[in-house]
């Protein structure tokens, strides 16, 4: 697969891994953001390769670890609706709320539950895209169709775009619950947290490709940082954590892109554009993190229609649910590893999560359970 | 119940050590069982099929339910003799489809030279069940090759894979979710009889086990071996054979394809001196033509299963605990 | 929530700029993908699917870039080996 297998050479990737041991004064310690890069460093073994000369923490780039609660329970509360299909990723099927996930309410006939609320079996339809979901409403004209709408700035142009698509067909039974957030307003707020250990970034490559990188020269300067933008291949990653190196060792602070080939500086201004046209930037409340100023997206007032929470009653009408049990936020914030979490293996595992880390694809803690090398030691000839 | 305590990983393996073993006592270790009537021993073994779409590129819910039967019999070792069917039918099920699938049984039960000797047909209401389940019970004749065991396995056996790996999840995946794919993925869906049984007979002793690998593909087989032989599997990523096809749809949906299911590829641990024998006879055969050695058994660590990646390290292979779902993270 | 797997564009379906669609090659297999923030892609082209939308062009140009900055590195190392250096 061209642009893929090229940049998981082993011999290239070995090259690059000594020439950043030989960079490295210190242990510096780099985050990178995006939940696929901590997969594909872990997976790759790249983690392992470096774990003595540099610190890899991995930070809160996982949207289906981050999404709130109650975003949850209220998709469950429309899939239970009668009429009601709840189309998702299915990414979001085993993320537990706070009584269950949208894999138990397609399970459950309710006789578990005491609230009247839950004896509907829940209608969950897992699409890869949110263009079939607008699909699925031009096909079920009778059903309403609600797509979760979760993800960061990558994911936000898909879900624009099937409003507008929407729209333009005149459909009525299609929504969107919008629970999309923004990175770099989290990357501020553990930055300003006084007891991070973060010394350097490696941003988002895929969330660059639509935002761009412009913004985070203000982010490099004012904490004194360096970001690189890095790519999900095992070449992408060890160069962006080698430039990154360099950086620290020199003293810089500045913005590097080492995943020219997909972002641009200024990102994809049609993506933005259409970004632009169905959705505003709004606070949000992040799993763990509580609220995060300018932390997420919200539909425009000229789009409501198509809007989930306003059409169908707000989430934040729910009972609030007890608080987790889940160390999530310590773990995407970088303080802890996933090891390091009592329940870690132990009450937590990826059967019976606590918390979102461990059950989404992209959760740090999953990528700890599925990939660390418990048999590192006993080497194998 | 869950769907993923039928879907061949953690879950299933814990409903039947937990409920199904201890309620009935019966063991659960192998696709086929021997029972001793008289002086005969045969293998017997039986199977559901409840795939969505009835049809799909490269097979359909009868030829799958001949093939699968026939399949799991000849991985434990036996020819297969005959089959039993079951039908359940949804009302309103066209008598075309209906018609397709008995013909397409016809064609396969004549392929794999078994004969369907009894059967039984029940319709139910609509909603009751998808269209058409069917339930298969095969019966077969052991051959006289030593028998073969997953609690032979042995350090330094080598693991095989018979063929390309995924490719009946994904065609099915494909078909139901109707994912516009060109060209359309093909399930793997065929008859190992044959191969299995030339791979038995001249390797005797030096075949320790087969295993097709369905739900829950490669890692549950291997995860199954490693529970009955208490030894850990290592598998090597470059030598896994992956198709095209298969892989493009793999990486667009985020999924593995060592969890994905296979209907006609299969899974051998063979020992070592024997391992140039079994390529040559495997690749004598078209089903399994592109066969593969994929790893090897070690003495047993701390993984069950372990994969080893790009830079050498060694990592665990989870057992699957459901279907892959479509993911875009 | 990011995977995104590069396709070359085989054909355009729809040049509508709302409705924009093409067929992307991954590998084996060609399907259907969103071109609406990528309208400027040509027939063999390759561009990042994410949730069935192209989301940027690949700049083949800048993807070598990496494997001659290692080729230096390479070209570096082996000097100063044949200088006795290293």
């Amino acid at each position: 697969m061209k642009y893929v297998d090229e940049f998981r050479n082993p011999q290239l990737a070995r090259r690059l891994i000594d020439q950043i041991r030989s960079t490295v004064s210190q242990p510096w310690v780099l985050m990178d953001v995006c939940g696929g890069q901590t997969h594909s460093l872990l997976r790759n073994g790249i983690e392992a390769a470096l774990n003595d000369c540099i610190e890899l923490v991995h930070g809160p780039g996982c949207p289906v670890c981050v999404t709130s609660t109650e975003a949850i329970d209220f998709a469950q509360a429309l899939a239970r609706r009668p009429g009601f299909m709840l189309a998702s990723f299915g990414d979001m099927l085993r993320v537990p709320g706070s009584r269950a996930s949208l894999l138990d309410v397609r399970a459950w006939h309710g006789q578990q539950n005491d609230d009247s609320t839950c004896d509907q079996v829940g209608h969950v339809q897992i699409v890869y895209s949110p263009l079939d979901a607008v699909e699925l409403a031009r096909q079920n004209p009778t059903t309403q169709i609600v797509f979760f709408g979760v993800g960061f700035e990558t994911t936000v142009p898909s879900t624009a775009l099937a409003i507008l698509h929407a729209e333009k067909l005149g459909l009525t039974n299609f929504s969107v619950l919008a629970s999309h957030v923004r990175v770099l307003p989290a990357m501020e707020a553990l930055m300003l947290n006084p007891e991070t250990r973060v010394q350097g970034f490696l941003a988002a490559g895929h969330v660059c490709t639509i935002t761009g990188f412009e913004a985070y020269r203000c982010f490099a300067e004012r904490f004194q940082v360096p970001v690189v933008v890095a790519g999900f291949e095992p070449l992408d990653l060890l160069q962006a954590i080698l430039v990154a190196v360099e950086q620290l060792e020199h003293g810089l602070t500045t913005v590097s892109n080492c995943y020219a080939r997909s972002v641009r500086m200024t990102g994809n201004t049609r993506a933005l554009e259409t970004v632009e046209r169905v959705y505003e930037v709004a606070d949000k409340s992040w799993r763990g993190f509580g609220v995060i100023s300018g932390g997420g997206y919200q539909i425009r007032e000229t789009y409501r229609s198509f809007d989930a929470e306003k059409r169908f009653g707000s989430y934040r009408d729910l009972p609030i649910t007890a608080p987790d049990m889940c160390m999530g936020a310590d773990v995407l914030s970088g303080r802890i590893k996933p090891p390091q979490c009592s329940f870690f293996g132990k009450q937590c595992t990826t059967d019976h999560p606590l918390g979102a880390p461990m059950v989404s694809s992209e959760g740090a803690c999953a990528a700890y359970m599925r990939y660390q090398t418990r048999d590192s030691a006993a080497s194998v000839s | 119940m869950l769907l993923a305590h039928g879907e061949g990983g953690r879950l299933m393996r814990q409903l039947l050590r937990e409920r199904i073993v201890p309620i009935l006592g019966i063991s659960a270790e192998e696709d086929a069982v021997s029972v001793e009537i008289g002086a005969n021993e045969l293998a017997i073994t039986t199977d559901s099929f409840v795939v969505s779409p009835l049809f799909f590129p490269g097979g359909n819910i009868g030829s799958l339910a001949v093939y699968g039967t026939v399949n799991d019999l000849s991985v434990a070792g036996a020819d297969p003799i005959c089959i039993t069917l079951s039908l359940i039918i949804e009302e309103g099920l066209p008598f075309e489809l209906f018609d397709r699938v008995l013909k397409s049984i016809a064609e396969a039960s004549q392929e794999c030279q078994v004969s369907v000797v009894a059967g039984d047909t029940k319709v139910v209401p609509r909603g009751a069940a998808d269209k058409l389940f069917i339930t298969t019970t095969g019966v077969g004749r052991y051959r006289a090759a030593a028998r073969l065991s997953c609690h032979k396995l042995q350090t330094g056996d080598a693991l095989i894979v018979s063929g390309p790996i995924g490719q009946h999840g994904i065609a099915v995946l494909a078909a139901r979710e109707k994912l516009n794919l060109h060209p359309a993925p093909h399930s793997d869906s065929a008859n190992l009889s044959l191969v299995c049984s030339a791979l038995h007979r001249e390797l005797g002793t030096h075949l320790r086990a087969m295993r097709d690998a369905t739900r829950g593909g490669v890692s549950a087989v291997l995860h199954e071996w490693s529970s009955a032989s208490g030894m850990t599997m290592k598998l090597d990523e470059h030598q896994l054979p992956v198709g095209s096809t298969t892989r493009g749809v793999c990486e667009l949906l985020g999924l593995d394809p060592l969890y994905v299911a296979n209907e006609g590829t299969f899974v051998a641990a063979v020992e070592p001196s024997a391992l140039p024998q079994a390529m040559a006879v495997l690749r004598s055969f078209p089903v399994s033509a592109k066969s593969q050695v994929i790893g090897t058994v070690l003495t047993k660590m701390s993984s069950p299963v372990v994969i080893e990646r790009l830079l050498g390290s060694l990592q665990p292979v989870d057992e699957p605990s459901g279907a892959p779902l479509p993911r875009i993270c | 929530m990011c995977l995104g797997i590069p396709g070359r564009v085989q054909s355009w379906l729809d040049r509508d700029p709302l409705f924009a669609r093409a067929n992307i090659e991954f590998d084996g297999v060609a399907c259907q993908c969103h071109m609406a923030c990528v309208p400027e892609a040509k027939v063999g082209d390759y561009v990042i699917v994410h949730a069935g939308v192209a989301i940027c062009l690949i700049d083949e140009m800048e993807a070598r870039r990496i494997f001659a900055e290692l080729e230096r590195l390479d070209l570096l190392d082996e000097r100063l080996e044949s200088d006795g250096l290293a």
